[in-house]
């Protein structure tokens, strides 16, 4: 199977057998993370846009690092720094970068569906690093490998995630993403976070607001950021916070013993998380944060390395036999 | 349409009897096995270096680690291809550094397979020697690349092929020269 996607936008709209695949083809580079040498020369003379369009550290490095291990240059445009904060367009923005010739771009917008946009417009692959509150796709794929790995595959799990789900693009892709291998989901958070709307995203669906009910039979536990800018939009301290939903040992106890802990970043320990869970043994959260990077490599790989379709594939005769 | 005609090079008994003599050939010049290690390239080149680890492990009573490569992110011709081709794992469980190595493939043409393999290996360490071994070696090299241990030497035309195939991978087992006669 190949892989015949010209962006990724979203998880809502891949296949299982796409998912699988993707999942598959970051195994390589799992392994490839604990070469001595980790520079390859695949995409030599390639060049990725990496377009933040709103402020970012983590993907953005992983996206940057992921292009440069895999021999590709990177262009970058930071917000802060760009001529967005001149009132440039998005449009004129990204018109401008495609104009310097590069062979993907990978865009992070505080606008839900900014990258789909974009991918209407220019002639070359989008990667989607986060829009508003839709979709964080590599992300729910990195932590969907993260699963795979630790428990051995993807079907069926019971799947609890924690915080603020609203305003959450990570969430999303993860329950488009969990639902399709047939996770039974439960969301849970002050009520003003989980709105009963929610449960219309996917099959298999519940909102909770109590913190020991959504861990009961959990095999999976995702642990939200908690924005403290949000904490005050309708008022509640993070003292409360911490005491209703912070998921410290004694609650991580009502899940299943062999539970796995994992959170996207950053991570504000004592407030979601209790440092003792974060630190535990179930807990993946740095192994999430490499296969991040397997993941990405894998995605540039196929996305930025493919040619168009029509392009002559002189390789193609030459073989001999061999794949 | 274009006829294909086909002739057999190599028997399943005479695969075996060349597989024999490699092993042997490659266990003579090395030495001994104390430092050897196989490398077999994906796919038809893993089978080989199994099948040579396996017939030392019989004759001299010595395990030889057996790594595979795939050699898909190293290849030159990658902006040129369509769809990205699938990528498999690059297993090697042994420290490559200092390391007697005998790259292992079916058929060596161009050379641009093993280039790309010796760019992984060495991504991975520092061996002390690489040699190949190919089960036939078909010419028209475009690299300065030769084996050092080959099996049966073909002289082929641009329009011929040399077909592989072996009981792990195809579920048969014979080597067969491929015309194309437009």
């Amino acid at each position: 199977m190949l892989l015949r996607l010209p962006h990724l936008l979203g998880v809502e709209g891949l296949t299982r057998e796409q998912i699988a695949f993707i999942l598959d083809q970051a195994k390589p580079f799992q392994e490839f993370q604990r070469h001595p040498l980790k520079k390859l020369a695949t995409l030599r003379g390639k060049t990725v846009a990496i377009a933040f369009f709103e402020s970012s550290t983590r993907t953005r490095i992983s996206f940057t690092t992921a292009a440069s291990r895999l021999g590709a240059d990177t262009m970058a445009l930071q917000a802060e720094a760009s001529s967005l904060s001149k009132g440039e367009s998005l449009l004129d923005t990204v018109r401008t970068l495609e104009a310097m010739r590069p062979d993907g771009i990978v865009i992070r917008h505080k606008s839900s569906g900014a990258p789909a946009f974009v991918a209407e417009r220019l002639e070359i692959p989008v990667l989607n690093a986060g829009d508003g509150m839709h979709e964080h796709p590599t992300q729910a794929l990195l932590d969907a490998l993260t699963i795979r790995d630790r428990k051995g595959h993807l079907e069926g799990w019971n799947l609890t995630i924690l915080g603020d789900i609203f305003h959450s693009r990570v969430a999303r892709s993860n329950i488009h993403l969990l639902s399709k291998f047939g996770a039974r989901i439960t969301l849970c958070g002050p009520p003003m976070w989980v709105p009963r709307e929610l449960e219309a995203l996917a099959p298999g669906v519940r909102c909770t607001s109590c913190i020991e009910d959504a861990l009961a039979n959990a095999d999976i536990v995702m642990v939200l950021r908690v924005q403290t800018e949000r904490l005050h939009e309708p008022a509640l301290a993070p003292g409360d916070y911490i005491l209703r939903y912070q998921l410290n040992e004694k609650r991580l106890r009502l899940a299943r013993p062999d539970a796995l802990v994992l959170h996207p970043g950053p991570m504000i320990r004592g407030l979601e998380i209790d440092p003792a869970v974060a630190d535990g043994p179930q807990s993946a959260v740095l192994e999430q944060v490499t296969n991040g990077l397997a993941v990405r490599m894998a995605l540039l790989y196929h996305l930025v390395g493919s040619a168009s379709a029509d392009a002559p594939h002189p390789a193609k005769d030459r073989s001999n036999a061999s794949d | 349409m274009c006829a294909v005609a086909k002739r057999q090079l190599l028997s399943p008994e005479e695969i075996g009897r060349t597989l024999h003599r490699l092993a042997h050939e490659i266990v003579e010049k090395s030495g001994g096995t104390g430092n050897l290690a196989f490398v077999g390239i994906r796919r038809r080149g893993v089978p080989l270096a199994q099948r040579l680890a396996g017939i030392i492990r019989e004759s001299a009573r010595a395990d030889v680690p057996v790594g595979t490569v795939d050699i898909t992110l190293y290849r030159d011709d990658l902006s040129t291809v369509g769809p990205q081709p699938v990528l498999h794992s690059t297993e090697i469980d042994f420290t490559v550094d200092e390391r007697d190595l005998v790259v292992v493939d079916d058929v060596l043409y161009t050379g641009r397979t093993v280039r790309a393999a010796m760019n992984a290996l060495f991504d991975l360490g520092r061996p002390k020697r690489v040699r190949l071994c190919v089960l036939v070696d078909r010419g028209h090299r475009e690299l300065p690349i030769e084996a050092a241990f080959v099996g049966r030497v073909v002289e082929t035309s641009d329009t011929e092929t040399v077909e592989v195939h072996l009981r792990e991978v195809d579920g048969e087992e014979c080597v067969m020269l491929v015309s194309r006669i437009p």
